[in-house]
């Protein structure tokens, strides 16, 4: 296996990703992320040299809203499935030192 | 002819005909249901009192001509991940097992002022991460055709449910060949539009810039009327195309004289299992015998287009789902203490394997110092596939090749080895990475009695000729095996 | 002997932009609605929602673009930031980091040093994060995403500034630059202009940079001046100790003058930018611009010789006025409606001036109408209502945009026109004082001014002074 992944880069992408592995969990992320880098390197092969990167496939350009109020207050509906919710207000574990 | 031997369709010209009605074909799909849906597992959600009364509501529309489309009373599936207003939408995932969208998926709208009966949503792998509907967190579907095989995926619960009977049609969406491999595992017809065909909205992103939205029916008829009314240009949607000849019903000739077919050797080389290459190549033989002109042709970059998919589908994913995180909609986890230590806890309890690995993936291909090697890399690589498609789309109308190296596999055979799975979708995939539009069409059996799917890819926005050779081989071919029938 | 230090600043300024909608949904742009209600699936990052770009965000961060140098980009994209964090409803913010909207600018600031050019780096938009509450009762956190997706530029300047005084004129700059296009209201205090500061210090002499701290949370001018006092001094401190600045992001606290790190542990800073699989990229034609060129509003260094060669008012007043892109808006319609650039440069000048520094105000707050100045400007010369009313009158409107003309009528403020009721007021003056007459018959002028305050208050104000003056002149002639 040419990319062996450290106890480090599956911690780092852990807290990138917000995910909290269990040791076993982290020991077969390190096995599959590795395997699947060397299966990705395969791209390596081919010469990209000169070729832009395309991130959209088709030629779509200036796609514009104009600048006119549509929306009302949809407040209930939105708020109706969070977990926890006050006055008003979506609630998250404090972020306030 | 029994109600549920109709294809949706003929079931909508005899309700408008008044032979039958919207409430009878709700129930007959329920009875199905009855009798198949506990073995099959085909839906995530099921509202069987909520389905007779949109079919009552709908009856009475198309009783008073408030409503004329070709599907109007047709028993209709979605795929878990299109958003329904008032109906729970899971993406067959334990994060979002209690989301009650506020809004409906713009397809889902245009289906529903269509007159279709919306009957529940179908399983799927976990945010459509999977080739076998096995990653779901609400089990597996099992292959009407074959219970201890898999129905394909990640659209694998509409396909089954199509093919079992327990709806007329159903929307899946497509991001590597999540319509077309399933539809071909369950000897349905599904296709993937080009790309900003359907708009998104509505649709929860796996990869955004290969999602894509598509039905899966009982034949190409059903096909072409289901996208007709899917696909619109969609204001909320960037992405979405202006088309101007979206009447795909008009496509459907039985003539493909002179037609250009490209069969890539490419997709005909190891791996590919012999029955499915006889099938393939049998169902080529006839639409030569029809007078089509097929040969031969060299496509190219074949092998770069997984590692290129995997690439950007992770990256994309890894970001898409970061709003899972507890605080808006969806599963929270209890046990944390403070902000981050919820975002963990939520996301790895709510978050199945298969996602995790793929979350992970991308978001490593995105850090600092990696972005060149690995993100950027792949959109050059998508570049060049797209341009090998342009070359061969110079020379050929439609491109004909397998949609799958084999049949369905056994139930819980693929998930232990991720990338032997991810090499599944090498046929399916570089459509996807070049936004073109893509049909699976039944074309027999394996030696085991599973269907073998014939994929047909055409080029972007040219769905009309890509129908008119799917229903013309569907003419040459004949009427397929229902599900259940005896051989 | 003791080292000399110089600073380097840099700064990014985020600006609301003055859109009456969200840069990727339609919900509305609003100051102060309840929580919440300015909010869509789009704008709380509901799952399958997609952005729609407001064709007015690009609008203004052209517009701004170009009134501050810069070129252009032609093709430019989005990009996703992500982050976690509960403000930020996808955690990723959309922004743009590899291809933004504008490039390469400069304003040029004036301060006590002379003219200089600060360079800007680029501009990009981006759009703004939810409120966060902190909820004492329960502990916790709560959120309002009313000002999610507001649009916002972000101005990120080249490390040029070396003092607060010129920090404060490229704000200043800026801000008015800004406001003259109508892009934002730039207000520093309500968050629509809000600057973070980049500093390092360095040897005098050195051509190397030192390692710089971000500094945000800096809500006025006074805070930003305080702010880089103190990260200057504390820079200077750790480096003459032996020690080593840590670039980082730090929190300016202002009313305990100092500031403090914001690390986490919880986070790499690794925002995972790629660009945004949901927008298509942005193309801008030579001929759009090109039209986007010639709409630019008049800026202020044009309109200060406008102003020389049409109104001849002097160049003190141009100063001013044209301070404020709203008082400028106000001299000229005001002057349009009456035709008397002089009169109405003076009451801004006068009154205006004095009343807003009484109360604390900007030029910005000012609600009057240029109607209604102009009104009150024809009332007084026709002599409908003298000066002493006339400023009664626009304290009124200052206050509450009366209208002058309904406001004399109700209050009863008009001049007495009725020379035989005012005659008869003066010979019962004449008649009250008889001192008087006799100091002014006697050759002191100074009497008869007492006399026609004495005729203007028994006819309580409503009467034109320099017709008592001539009056009494006439009445008391041997």
């Amino acid at each position: 296996m040419a990319n062996i992944i450290s106890d480090e880069t599956i911690e780092y992408v852990g807290i990138l990703a917000k995910l909290e592995l269990s040791e076993e969990e982290k020991e077969e992320a390190k096995k599959d992320m590795g395997s699947m880098l060397d299966y990705i390197d395969q791209m390596n092969a081919l010469d990209t040299e000169g070729v832009e990167p395309m991130s959209h496939v088709f030629l779509l350009e200036n796609v514009f809203r104009e600048d006119v109020v549509v929306n009302g207050d949809m407040r209930e509906a939105l708020l109706d499935g969070a977990p926890g919710a006050k006055d008003g207000m979506f609630m998250a574990p404090r972020t306030f030192d | 002819m029994k109600l549920t031997d109709m294809t949706a369709v003929e079931l909508a010209a005899a309700i408008r005909e008044k032979k039958t009605t919207a409430v009878a074909a709700a129930q007959a799909v329920l009875d199905v249901m009855e009798e198949k849906e506990k073995r099959l597992n085909c839906y995530v959600t099921l509202d069987r009192e909520g389905t007779l009364e949109r079919a009552q509501e709908i009856q009475k529309k198309i009783d008073s001509g408030k409503i004329d489309s070709p599907l109007a009373g047709v028993p209709v599936a979605l795929k878990d991940n299109l958003c329904t207003r008032g109906m729970r939408t899971t993406c067959a995932s334990r994060i979002l097992g209690n989301f009650v969208p506020p809004y409906s998926a713009e397809a889902v709208v245009r289906l529903e002022t269509a007159g279709a009966v919306i009957v529940g949503k179908t399983n799927m792998d976990e945010f459509a991460m999977g080739s076998t509907t096995e990653t779901s967190a609400y089990g597996p579907t099992k292959n009407p055709w074959n219970e201890a095989h898999v129905p394909g995926g990640s659209s694998g619960g509409s396909a089954a449910a199509v093919a079992a009977g327990e709806c007329f049609l159903a929307l899946g969406s497509d991001t590597g060949g999540s319509i077309r491999q399933p539809a071909s595992f369950c000897g349905v017809v599904g296709m993937k539009p080009t790309y900003g065909t359907v708009s998104r909205y509505g649709l929860i992103a796996y990869g955004s810039s290969l999602d894509q939205i598509g039905p899966l029916c009982r034949d190409v008829t059903d096909c072409a009327a289901a996208l007709e009314i899917i696909a619109s240009y969609d204001d909320k949607d960037s992405t979405s195309a202006e088309r101007k000849d979206i009447r795909f019903r008009e496509a459907l000739a039985d003539d493909v004289k002179g037609m250009r077919i490209g069969i890539p050797r490419d997709y005909f080389r190891e791996g590919l299992s012999p029955d499915v290459k006889k099938r393939v190549l049998e169902a080529a033989q006839l639409l030569a015998q029809k007078g089509a002109v097929v040969e031969e042709f060299d496509l190219r970059l074949v092998e770069y287009a997984i590692p290129a998919y995997y690439t950007i589908a992770a990256a994309e994913a890894s970001s898409n789902l970061e709003r899972f995180d507890g605080i808006k909609y969806g599963y929270q986890a209890q046990d944390a203490q403070g902000l981050h230590d919820m975002y963990r806890k939520t996301r790895s309890q709510g978050f199945g394997p298969e996602v995790k690995r793929r979350i992970m993936l991308g978001s490593f291909v995105l850090s600092s110092g990696y972005y060149d090697a690995y993100y950027l890399k792949a959109l050059r690589v998508k570049a060049l596939i797209k341009k090998a498609f342009d070359d061969a789309f110079a020379k050929y109308d439609v491109i004909l090749a397998p949609v799958a190296p084999t049949t369905a596999p056994e139930l819980g055979k693929s998930l232990q080895e991720p990338i032997k799975m991810y090499l599944g979708d090498i046929y399916t995939i570089s459509v996807n990475l070049a936004g073109l539009p893509a049909i699976s069409v039944p074309c027999g059996f394996d030696s085991l009695g599973l269907p073998v799917g014939l994929q047909l890819i055409g080029d972007g926005f040219a769905e009309k000729k890509l129908l008119r050779a799917a229903f013309s081989y569907e003419q040459a071919r004949g009427p397929f095996k229902k599900c259940g029938e005896a051989q | 002997m003791e080292r000399q230090y110089e600073t380097v600043i840099g700064l990014e300024v985020h600006v609301e932009l003055a859109t009456k909608t969200k840069i990727f949904c339609g919900c509305s742009t609003a100051f102060g609605g309840e929580p919440n209600t300015h909010t869509c699936p789009v704008c709380t990052g509901m799952p399958g929602t997609l952005p729609v770009l407001n064709k007015q965000v690009l609008e203004h961060a052209v517009s701004v673009g170009l009134a501050t140098n810069c070129e252009i980009t032609r093709y430019c994209k989005f990009d996703r930031k992500n982050y976690f964090y509960p403000d930020n409803p996808q955690n990723y913010q959309i922004s743009q980091l590899y291809l933004p909207i504008c490039r390469n600018g400069y304003v040029e600031i004036e301060t006590e040093e002379g003219r200089k050019k600060v360079g800007i780096h680029e501009i990009h938009m981006e759009e703004d994060a939810g409120k966060l509450i902190h909820d004492e009762w329960e502990d916790c956190t709560l959120i309002d995403y009313n000002r999610s997706g507001v649009p916002l530029i972000e101005i990120v300047s080249e490390p040029d500034m070396r003092s607060a005084q010129e920090v404060i004129a490229y704000l200043e700059k800026l801000r008015l630059l800004i406001q003259y296009l109508g892009a934002s209201d730039c207000k520093l205090q309500e968050g629509s202009m809000r600057a973070d500061v980049n500093l390092s210090v360095r040897e005098s002499g050195s051509g190397k940079l030192g390692i710089r701290t971000e500094m945000k949370n800096l809500n006025s001018f006074k805070a930003i001046t305080r702010a880089i006092a103190g990260e200057r001094q504390r820079q200077i401190d750790l480096l003459e100790a032996g020690e080593q600045v840590v670039q980082e992001t730090r929190r300016w606290d202002d009313a305990k003058g100092c500031s403090y790190a914001m690390r986490s542990k919880e986070d790499a800073q690794d925002y995972r930018y790629f660009p945004d699989p949901d927008l298509p990229p942005v193309r801008i034609s030579e001929k759009w611009l090109a039209k986007k060129k010639a709409a630019l509003p008049e800026f202020r260094s044009q309109k200060i010789l406008r102003y020389e060669e049409e109104y001849g008012i002097p160049a003190y007043d141009i100063d001013m006025i044209t301070g404020s892109k709203h008082l400028a808006d106000i001299f000229e319609e005001t002057v349009a409606l009456c035709g008397e650039p002089k009169k109405v440069s003076n009451w801004i000048m006068g009154e205006t001036m004095r009343l807003l520094k009484e109360q604390g105000k900007d030029p910005e707050d000012i609600i009057f109408s240029p109607a209604h100045l102009a009104e009150l400007i024809a009332m007084t010369d026709a002599k409908e209502i003298n000066g002493t009313v006339a400023k009664e009158v626009f304290a009124a409107m200052f206050d509450q945009n009366v209208d002058p003309r309904r406001y004399v009528e109700e209050k009863g403020l008009k001049t007495v026109s009725d020379t035989g009721a005012l005659q008869k007021t003066v010979k019962e003056v004449i008649a009250a004082n008889p001192r008087s007459v006799a100091d002014y018959h006697g050759g002191k002028e100074k009497a008869i001014g007492f006399l026609v305050g004495q005729t203007m208050k028994a006819m309580k104000g409503k009467a034109d002074p320099a017709l008592v003056n001539q009056m009494l002149r006439e009445m008391l002639q041997p």
